[in-house]
C-alpha cells in the first residue's frame, strides 16, 4: 500500500493523469443507471434492485446487434428503443401491482426480477464473459505512461448527449414537466389531469432505456457477464443515496466522484477493493446523515 | 447392530452390487448440467472411451476372469451440496465400491469426504486443487498435477532470462494478480515460494474481485513499474477480461502467464495482445507418452476425434478422464481382488506409463510423476510448447 502511494505520488505522478481519466469514463456510465434509479425511486418511491441487470441485458442487446454488423449509433438506439418497450412491459406485468405497496413487497418483487433475468441471460448467452471489441485503438501520451482508448472516450461523449437529451427532456417536455409534477405529488398531479399511472410507466420505461444505454457503452469498454449486473445496481444506489432523489447535478458529480473514489482505491488498496469503494460510501455517507440528523432532532414541545 | 447389518444385506446384497457376473460397476456423479456442464461432458466422454476400449481388447483380468467395466453416472447439476449427495447414493443404495471423480475442484471437495467416510476409492481427473490433498484422505488419488504446478514453469523462465543476460534472478521483478477463490489462490501459493527461493521482488500483487470486468487499475501500475513478468489467474472471466485490458492498454510485460487463455479464446478476440501469452495445461497430444492400451498419446487424440468428430482440438480433460479408467484397470489388476481395502492398496502402488503421461500417486493421492506444461501462443494462433528457456519467444513479440 505504502509503494502504491509512492508510486502515485512521487515516481511516476504521471499516473494520476491515467487514473483520474478512468475514474471520469468509469462515472460517466455510473451517471446513467443512477439517474435512472433516482428517477424511480424519487417518482415512483420503487426501489429498483434489477437496475444493474438491466444495465448487463443492455449490454447484451448490443452484443447481439454487433454481431449482426450494425453499426455503433443505430445500436445504441435500437437498444435503447428494445428497453424503453421491455421497461414498459414489466411496469405493466409487475411494478404497476406493486407501486402502492410497502417497501419490502417493492425490493422483494425486484429482486426477484433481477435473478430471473440473470438465468435468461445465462441461458441465452452462457456464463462466459464477452466483450464488444471495437478494434478502435488509444491514443498514448507521455510515453507510454497514460493509454485512452479511443472507445472510452466515444462512450464519454454518448454519455454526454445522452445526459445533455434528459435534461432537456426533463425540463421541456411534457412529459418531463408530467413526471416532475407526479414526483413532487401525485394526488395534485391527478387533479391537474395528468394520468399518473401512464407517468409511472414511461418513467420506469424510460429508466430500463437509461440503463440500457448505460449497458451498450458498458459493453464497449468493458466486459459483461449474466451475473455482473449486481456490482451496477451497488454503485447506482450508492451514488442515488450520497446525491439525493430528482437532482440530476447532483446524480453526475456524485458519480463523477464515487468513479474517482473507486479507481483510487483500486490503485491504493488493489483491484480486489475497487467494488467495495461504493459501499463504503454508503456506508459512510449514511452514518453522516444519522448525526446530521440526531443533531437536528428535537423533542416536540 | 443387528438390525444394520440386515438392512445392509437386503439393500446391496442382491440386486445392485459392485461386481455382479462378469461386470465392475464405476459410480461417478458428474456435472451434466449448470455451469460445469461443458467440462462434465469432456470428462464423460473421457471415461466412456476408455471404458469402450478396454472392454474391447479383453476387459479387466482378476483371479483368471476377464470382467468388463461399466459406469453409473448422476447428474449432480454442478451443485456440491447434490453431489455429495449423490456420492452418497452411489454408495449407500447402488452398492458402488469403486468411484471416479466429478468434474471441479469444488465438486470432488464435496465428495471425498463421502467415498472416504465409507472407505470407498475414488480416482478422480478432474479436480486439481493442492487443498484436495492435504486433508489427509486416504482413499482419494488424482491422475491430474495440482494447481501449486500450473505456473511455476514461468518463473523458472524469468529466472533464465536474467542469468542468461549474466544477471542474478534475484534482479526479476514480478507483478501478479489472483482472484481470491480458492483455485487461484492455490495456484498463487505454489508460486510465492519459489519466487522467495529465487530471492525475487514482487512489486505488484492485487487480489483481483470476483466478478471482473475491470483491472485497469493493476494494468496501470504494471505500466508504471514495468515488472519483468506479469502472472495473472482468474478463470476464463481473468483471461478475457485481462487480455482485453493488455490489448487496449499496450501492456508490454516481456513474459505474460495466465491459466484458462484456452477456455476464454483469448487469441481468437485479442489476436495481438495474447501473442506470446504463456498458458499451462495438463496434457497435449505431442509429449512422447504411450501404452500399450492406447497406444502414443497422438494414437489417443486421433481415435478420440474419430470417436467424437465434433472435436476440433480435444479438451485435456477427456485425457485426464481415460487415464483415471486405465488406472482403475490396473488396480484391479495389481490387487488381483474386488476387497475395497486390497484394491486401495494396489492404486497407491501404481507405478505406470500412459498416454496421458506418467501415474504414480504421491502419499497425499495426488500424481506426482506427471509435469504440468507451458504453451505459448504464437503469432499465428497455434500453442507451442515450451520446455525451456530456450524455447521461449522471449521477449513476447507482439506489435501494438
Amino acid at each position: 500500500m505504502l509503494d502504491n502511494l509512492q508510486l502515485l505520488f512521487v515516481w511516476a505522478p504521471i499516473i494520476n493523469l491515467q487514473v483520474i481519466l478512468d475514474g471520469i469514463f468509469v462515472g460517466a456510465v455510473f451517471a446513467l443507471s443512477a439517474y435512472g434509479l433516482a428517477l424511480v425511486w424519487g417518482v415512483m418511491n420503487i426501489k429498483n434492485l434489477a437496475q444493474g441487470d438491466f444495465v448487463i441485458m443492455g449490454g447484451y442487446l448490443a452484443l447481439s446487434l454487433h454481431y449482426l454488423g450494425i453499426p455503433l449509433p443505430l445500436i445504441l438506439i435500437i437498444v435503447v428503443a428494445l428497453m424503453f418497450v421491455f421497461g414498459w412491459g414489466i411496469y405493466i406485468l409487475i411494478i404497476r401491482r406493486i407501486i402502492d405497496q410497502d417497501m419490502f413487497v417493492s425490493l422483494l418483487a425486484t429482486f426477484g426480477l433481477s435473478l430471473l433475468l440473470q438465468q435468461v441471460l445465462n441461458l441465452f448467452y452462457g456464463p462466459e464473459v464477452q466483450t464488444i471489441d471495437m478494434k478502435m485503438g488509444a491514443y498514448d501520451a507521455f510515453d507510454y505512461m497514460v493509454s485512452i482508448p479511443y472507445s472510452k472516450v466515444l462512450s464519454l461523449i454518448l454519455a454526454a448527449i445522452i445526459t445533455f437529451c434528459v435534461v432537456v427532456f426533463m425540463k421541456r417536455s411534457r412529459m418531463g414537466q408530467a413526471i416532475r409534477a407526479t414526483a413532487q405529488d401525485p394526488r395534485a398531479a391527478r387533479v391537474l389531469g395528468i394520468d399518473t399511472d401512464r407517468v409511472y410507466a414511461f418513467t420506469f420505461a424510460f429508466n430500463a432505456a437509461l440503463c440500457g444505454a448505460a449497458g451498450v457503452l458498458v459493453s464497449i469498454i468493458w466486459v459483461i457477464q449474466p451475473f455482473y449486473g449486481i456490482t451496477y445496481s451497488v454503485r447506482s444506489f450508492a451514488i442515488v443515496t450520497a446525491a439525493g432523489l430528482g437532482n440530476l447535478p447532483g446524480v453526475i458529480s456524485a458519480a463523477f466522484g464515487i468513479g474517482l473514489f473507486e479507481k483510487y482505491t483500486g490503485m491504493i488498496l488493489g483491484t480486489a477493493y475497487e467494488v467495495a469503494a461504493p459501499v463504503a460510501i454508503l456506508l459512510i455517507v449514511l452514518i453522516i446523515r444519522q448525526i446530521s440528523m440526531k443533531r437536528n432532532r428535537q423533542p416536540v414541545r | 447392530m443387528c438390525f444394520g447389518s440386515f438392512y445392509h444385506f437386503g439393500v446391496t446384497g442382491p440386486a445392485l452390487a459392485k461386481v455382479e457376473g462378469d461386470t465392475i460397476t464405476l459410480g461417478s456423479a458428474l456435472s451434466f448440467t449448470g455451469k460445469y456442464a461443458t467440462n462434465g461432458i469432456h470428462t464423460q466422454r473421457g471415461y466412456d472411451f476408455a471404458v469402450d476400449r478396454i472392454n474391447s481388447t479383453g476387459g479387466v483380468k482378476v483371479g483368471g476372469k476377464s470382467y468388463k467395466l461399466t459406469v453409473k453416472y448422476y447428474d449432480d447439476e454442478s451443485t456440491p451440496a447434490r453431489g455429495a449427495q449423490l456420492a452418497e447414493r452411489l454408495i449407500q443404495q447402488d452398492g458402488v465400491d469403486f468411484m471416479l471423480g466429478p468434474y471441479s475442484s469444488g465438486m470432488t471437495k464435496a465428495i471425498a469426504p463421502v467415498s472416504e467416510k465409507f472407505g470407498v476409492p475414488m480416482i478422480e481427473a478432474e479436480g486439481a486443487s493442492r487443498s484436495l490433498f492435504t486433508q489427509g484422505y486416504k482413499y482419494l488419488f488424482a491422475v491430474l498435477s495440482t494447481t501449486d504446478l500450473y505456473l511455476p514453469g514461468s518463473v523458472h523462465f524469468a529466472a533464465d532470462q536474467k542469468k542468461s543476460i549474466g544477471k542474478s534472478p534475484s534482479d526479476t521483478k514480478v507483478a501478479m494478480a489472483f482472484e481470491g477463490d480458492p483455485f487461484s489462490m492455490d495456484i498463487r501459493a505454489g508460486l510465492v515460494d519459489l519466487i522467495k527461493e529465487y530471492g525475487m521482488k514482487i512489486i505488484i500483487d492485487d487480489q483481483l474481485p470476483a466478478d471482473l470486468s475491470d483491472m485497469s487499475t493493476t494494468l496501470t501500475k504494471v505500466k508504471a513499474l514495468k515488472p519483468d513478468i506479469l502472472i495473472v489467474s482468474g478463470h476464463s472471466k481473468g483471461a478475457a477480461t485481462a487480455a482485453r485490458q493488455i490489448d487496449e492498454m499496450k501492456i508490454n510485460v516481456p513474459i505474460i502467464a495466465m491459466t484458462h487463455c484456452e477456455s476464454a479464446k483469448v487469441h481468437e478476440k485479442f489476436p495481438n495482445a495474447s501473442t506470446g501469452f504463456l498458458c499451462p495445461t495438463q496434457w497435449v497430444p505431442d509429449i512422447d507418452k504411450k501404452d500399450p492400451m492406447f497406444g502414443t498419446a497422438a494414437q489417443w487424440n486421433a481415435d478420440f476425434i474419430k470417436a467424437h468428430p465434433e472435436y476440433s482440438s480435444v479438451p485435456y480433460q477427456s485425457a485426464q478422464a481415460s487415464a483415471a479408467v486405465y488406472v482403475w484397470k490396473e488396480a484391479f489388476e495389481a490387487a488381483n481382488s474386488f476387497d475395497k481395502d486390497t484394491v486401495r492398496d494396489a492404486i497407491a502402488g501404481v507405478e505406470m506409463e500412459t498416454f496421458y503421461g506418467d501415474v504414480k500417486f504421491g502419499p497425499d493421492g495426488n500424481n506426482i510423476a506427471k509435469p504440468m506444461f507451458l504453451r505459448q501462443i504464437g503469432a499465428d494462433g497455434s500453442y507451442n510448447l515450451v520446455g525451456s528457456f530456450a524455447d521461449l519467444a522471449y521477449p513476447r513479440n507482439v506489435k501494438y
